[in-house]
């Protein structure tokens, strides 16, 4: 079995199993982040991780992920009642309250120059994840796919058109918070493995290349969680034997993908 | 297409005294309008006149004052009045990976369209899908129907859950005049063959002199309600288009 040896190291086994989990789960939410056009939503709560960290800092908490999960989670849920009140374009106003964000978090964590004990989270490990976390992983997992099959038809129709779908009794403010919410989960959850520099693209990608040659919901969540799965496993392996960074390396495959379905898109004119 | 039901005219809907307002702004104010089933009423006015909020208000998607009434004439009960709507367009791209099938099946049916199709509900749509002879559009991607193709399937849609009252927005762009022509033929015949209203928004004073049986003029607030002849002649009538000429 010599072509599966980089399995033969726990770290390997455990980083695989991660990516057995996250990726299938950035596939679904990524597509329904490109159809609302929320990409720059989630970067900006990508983002975010670093002032939830900060916050946590600074309140004393001993266990930064759990000030960074409360944080996102707020930070989500303002960004959506904000973009739905001001009149100013969304990603204007996203800008700015990511903006703020991100420079109160810098600028704690930077205090007496210590932000080099933070800068792992830029980029990500996912050579480091214990199984104790994969479980976490696992378990938010289990809430998306639950949520995913129960609200999706509701998502879609209040993406499609929000005044419609209140006359069809669907709640659309809370199905666009919870949505939030569980984008926000997701990102916080993940974001130490993968990276704040990275994360977008990993729940971008997929989706917009299964985009370039889906014609209905079914092939399009088919092949966006095939893309993810795929570029993570490759990423993961390519990434071992060639000594770079995994999320990188998974990104750049994602990417590939989706220039090859982009011509294959226009080619067959999708 | 094919006939349901006759109208029995005996329903009517009533919206008193309904108002609309974002913080200070007034959008609109104490509109009363009294609607029988079996007629085509249409909404005219300038650009920001409230005819959209006045549908959004209608529809509950927008917080108003006043009240709407649905009464059965014949024992005067009140129930729970159902609207179907047909919105002006809809948020779809180029490239949008929603089928006709997934679109409808996302506002009427459980089953999840990311994951299966549902036989049942499958059929369902095809039957109404059918009565604007827009069946083969099942499959097809929402994003590449023409704007008359686009209309057929929204009405499909609005009359699936056999609404009393149909809200219409009426589109103002990617539909020719044959395709507005027969819009309002459909319509037309729709409110003579099902137990319906119909509302509709209107911006072609032409095809509402010629298809309408009661005309509303809006402009924050009700200026003149009644028959194409009543509207049409009336001052106020007058009053409104003359500016917006003047304005254009």
């Amino acid at each position: 079995m010599e072509w599966f040896s980089w399995l033969h190291y726990d770290f390997m086994k455990y980083a695989f199993l991660a990516i057995l989990i996250i990726t299938p789960l950035f596939g679904l939410m990524g597509t329904m982040v490109v159809n609302r056009k929320m990409a720059f939503f989630s970067d900006a709560l990508g983002h975010s991780a670093l002032t939830g960290i900060a916050v946590g800092v600074v309140l004393g908490v001993s266990n930064t992920n759990v000030s960074m999960a409360v944080f996102a989670v707020i930070f989500a849920l303002l960004l959506n009642q904000i973009s739905s009140r001001v009149a100013a374009s969304t990603d204007t106003v996203i800008s700015v309250f990511s903006s703020f964000s991100i420079a109160i978090g810098l600028a704690i964590l930077s205090k007496g120059g210590n932000f080099s004990r933070y800068s792992s989270i830029l980029v990500g490990d996912i050579l480091s994840i214990t199984p104790e976390e994969i479980w976490y992983l696992a378990v938010i997992f289990a809430i998306t796919l639950f949520f995913w099959t129960l609200c999706f038809n509701k998502l879609l129709a209040v993406s499609l058109n929000r005044t419609l779908a209140r006359s069809c009794h669907i709640p659309a403010a809370w199905m666009e918070n919870l949505f939030a919410v569980l984008t926000a989960l997701i990102v916080m959850v993940s974001i130490k493995w993968v990276g704040i520099l990275i994360i977008n693209a990993l729940l971008i990608l997929p989706a917009a290349a299964s985009r370039n040659m889906s014609a209905n919901m079914r092939e399009y969540h088919f092949f966006s969680i095939v893309f993810s799965v795929f570029s993570g496993i490759l990423g993961l392996v390519i990434s071992y034997y060639v000594n770079v960074a995994t999320g990188p390396a998974i990104v750049i495959l994602a990417s590939m993908i989706y220039f090859i379905t982009y011509w294959w898109g226009r080619r067959y004119n999708i | 297409m094919r006939k349901i039901i006759k109208p029995c005219g005996l329903h009517c809907i009533k919206i008193n005294h309904l108002g609309v307002a974002f913080g200070e702004q007034e959008i609109l104010r104490d509109i009363n309008l009294h609607i029988h089933c079996g007629s085509l009423n249409a909404v005219i006015g300038r650009n920001g006149a409230g005819k959209s909020t006045l549908i959004r208000a209608v529809l509950g998607d927008i917080p108003h004052t006043g009240n709407i009434e649905f009464k059965d004439r014949e024992n005067g009960r009140i129930q729970k009045m159902k609207i179907g709507y047909v919105p002006q367009s809809l948020n779809v791209e180029k490239q949008t990976p929603v089928s006709v099938y997934d679109m409808i099946a996302a506002y009427q049916s459980r089953v999840p369209v990311f994951f299966m199709r549902g036989k049942k509900i499958r059929r369902q749509i095809q039957e109404h899908l059918k009565i604007f002879e827009a069946d083969y559009l099942i499959d097809k991607q929402v994003c590449n129907l023409s704007g008359g193709e686009l209309q057929r399937v929204l009405l499909s849609m609005a009359l699936m859950d056999s609404p009393n009252l149909l809200l219409l927005d009426e589109p103002v762009s990617g539909i020719d005049r044959n395709g507005m022509e027969l819009f309002y033929k459909t319509i037309y015949e729709l409110k003579e063959s099902y137990d319906l209203a119909v509302i509709l928004i209107s911006h072609d004073l032409e095809y509402v002199r010629r298809y309408a049986d009661k005309v509303v003029l809006l402009e924050g607030t009700i200026l003149k309600q009644g028959s194409v002849k009543e509207v049409f002649g009336s001052t106020e009538f007058a009053q409104v288009f003359q500016k917006e000429e003047e304005e254009n």
